[in-house]
């Protein structure tokens, strides 16, 4: 006989990043999995917050939603702050300047997540103890990694601190421009560890692409599902991390829409509630909210550009594409690979920019027509990042719109739990084998779910189980 | 909510470099007590001790923490005593969900293990209350507690310095 009750499993994070979120899996009548939810509980309370406050502030206010990605921010809403001062054109010096910051903060983020998140995973396996499967482990068995990403994490934020001038609520753009070049002395201490770093992203790009083609039957399997692609490219369809229109194609790698202007994107992406997120979901207009979400971020980058225009990091472009023959790759830990071709990238984007002599120039704002309504759009290292504002005449922003990369990948990383949670879970408990692999889903993604506030004393991870009459049946505590 | 201060013979020669490292975010009210620490002390100039803050822990911070001898990491805290607490760090391990961030332990175990450096670490703890929504400042508890934190740090680094003054003679 069969009956109503259906059992929930909840992976629960304390911490707050754009929120807190959870995971909840829901069990049919059988015990099999139906369908899993990831719940990031964002503060869209940010977006009020910053109403009222003069638009010069925004650049540095809006760094507060973020500990990750600051950076990201930052910029995103300095290109919006452009136009509101007419100054979209900007200078090659505060251009390259804030190319150079943002080339940074996307050298240390991937390196970050690859060599401290991702890395235990795939050295150690997703089956492995937690205890033994973290950064300070890898410690034991490849100390040299982990220096590795230390190294390249403080190498980047170098960069941000020499472009933005500290290291948090940095202040390097501002409306129409930069507020300071690049010395010659802060060229030179950067040059000096530069081949040092090219030789450490090139050898993680063989880590990745090796782990990933030694393992692809697996990870064919993991979480793995069709989806489109969205990202900003440039104008003849290179990669470009920092300005470009706004690009989608289908899983086999058809446009949906090409090189749209940022300042036109709500023709094309809309946004939706769902009654069990207070998160919005985007999805693409012309598909509808049903089939119209897409990912975003470093897989969806290599997909949808034609080409990367620094040539290592083209060249491991090639032999990515060439898995999947030239179609787009829809499989979930690709995104590690793609993170290191984007990581080498940065860092030979970094090297063109530090012997570009513009960086030492004079001429570090413009200014020209005032408008009252923009859009600030930028890839930010976990995907594509939008700022949209609109501004009084009494230069108070009024209106505030921002979708970040971690709501863009909020349905897929739904997908890659549901996937995985088929796979392993049945029956009554969540064992540490399920916890696991649902971790490893979601963390190929990056999502930001850290920020915010973190004081001590809070648990970052908790697992309950819990039945339709809302009894506790099993929970599980991690950190 | 004090120490004893150390005496353990440093491993380095020359001047004891120490550093304090406040963390959190001060766009959300008394999370904001590390980095305003931090401003607070960098203020006074003290010798011998570098000042730095951050949103939150990274990878990054164990290359800072391996170039000193004493560490302080200062934090806000939802449930320690008022108006703060002050205690040892040893590395340790952290297995995490999908953070970014790291706990001081894991900081310091990053130093021992990848940077073979072993300096002296504390935690200073300081009581905060209101960590919801958005907004800078700190609660009036917060703000207590913080005048408190900065007369005991302030104290201790000088001790601490005058301690290894009298080692090294």
């Amino acid at each position: 006989m069969s009956t109503t009750t259906t059992r929930k499993v909840v992976i629960e994070p304390v911490t707050r990043v754009e929120g807190h979120g959870k995971v909840t899996i829901l069990l049919d009548e059988a015990g099999q999995v139906e369908r899993a939810r990831l719940h990031i509980v964002e503060f869209r309370g940010f977006e009020r917050f910053i109403q009222g406050r003069p638009f010069w502030e925004m650049p540095v206010a809006v760094q507060r939603l973020c500990g990750i990605c600051p950076v990201s921010h930052h910029l995103a809403a300095a290109k919006a702050m452009d136009r509101i001062v007419g100054g979209e054109n900007l200078t090659p010096t505060a251009e390259k300047m804030r190319r150079l910051m943002h080339y940074g903060q996307m050298f240390q983020s991937h390196s970050l997540h690859f060599f401290h998140l991702a890395s235990p995973d795939l050295l150690f396996g997703f089956g492995a103890d937690p205890e033994l499967r973290n950064v300070i482990a890898v410690a034991g068995k490849f100390p040299e990694l982990g220096k590795q990403g230390i190294m390249m994490r403080k190498y980047g934020q170098e960069i941000i601190r020499m472009t933005a001038g500290k290291k948090i609520h940095g202040t390097g753009a501002i409306p129409g421009g930069i507020n300071k070049n690049l010395t010659i002395a802060e060229r030179d201490e950067l040059l000096v560890e530069l081949d040092q770093m090219k030789i450490w992203a090139r050898a993680a790009v063989k880590i990745a692409r090796d782990y990933t083609v030694d393992n692809l039957e697996m990870a064919l399997g993991f979480g793995s599902f069709e989806s489109s692609h969205m990202s900003i490219v440039r104008a003849d369809g290179a990669m470009d991390l920092y300005d470009g229109g706004l690009r989608a194609i289908t899983a086999d790698g058809k446009t949906i829409f090409d090189h749209v202007d940022n300042q036109r994107y709500a023709d094309y992406i809309a946004e939706e509630v769902k009654p069990w997120s207070y998160m919005k979901f985007p999805f693409i207009k012309s598909i509808g909210p049903e089939n119209g979400w897409y990912r975003v971020g470093p897989l969806a980058r290599v997909n949808a550009c034609d080409f990367i225009d620094t040539p290592e990091a083209e060249a491991v472009r090639q032999e990515f594409m060439a898995v999947t023959d030239g179609k787009p790759n829809n499989v979930t830990l690709a995104y590690h690979w793609t993170r290191m071709i984007e990581t080498l990238h940065a860092v030979e984007k970094i090297e063109e920019l530090l012997h570009d002599p513009d960086l030492q120039g004079d001429d570090l704002v413009v200014k020209g027509e005032r408008r009252n309504e923009t859009v600030g759009i930028i890839e930010a290292p976990r995907g594509t990042l939008f700022h949209h504002y609109v501004v009084d005449d009494n230069d108070q922003v009024v209106m505030a719109n921002l979708i970040v990369s971690t709501t863009s990948n909020n349905e897929p990383m739904n997908r890659a739990v549901e996937g995985v949670a088929k796979k392993y879970l049945s029956g009554r408990e969540i064992t540490e084998g399920l916890l696991n692999h649902v971790e490893v889903a979601i963390r190929a993604y990056d999502p930001c779910l850290s920020c915010a506030t973190h004081a001590l004393g809070q648990m970052p991870l908790v697992v309950d189980l819990v039945d339709a009459s809302g009894a506790l049946l099993d929970t599980r505590k991690r950190g | 909510m004090g120490v004893p201060i150390p005496t353990a013979p440093r491993l380095r020669s020359g001047p004891m470099r120490v550093l304090v490292l406040g963390y959190g975010n001060p766009g959300r009210r008394d999370d904001g007590l590390g980095p305003r620490l931090a401003e607070e002390l960098s203020h006074m100039g003290l010798p011998g001790v570098d000042v730095d803050s951050a949103y939150q822990l990274q990878a990054e911070d164990a290359a800072a923490v391996a170039d000193h001898d004493v560490v302080v990491f200062v934090d806000a805290d939802v449930s320690c005593p008022d108006p703060f607490e002050m205690r040892p760090v040893l590395p340790a391990g952290e297995p995490r969900f999908s953070t970014h961030s790291l706990a001081p332990e894991t900081v310091l175990s990053m130093a021992w293990k990848y940077l073979e450096a072993k300096p002296e670490a504390y935690v200073l703890a300081i009581r905060g209350e209101d960590f919801d929504g958005f907004g800078e400042g700190l609660s009036d508890r917060a703000q207590r507690n913080l005048s408190a934190a900065l007369g005991f740090i302030e104290k201790f680094l000088e001790e601490r310095a005058s301690s290894c003054e009298k080692a090294s003679t």
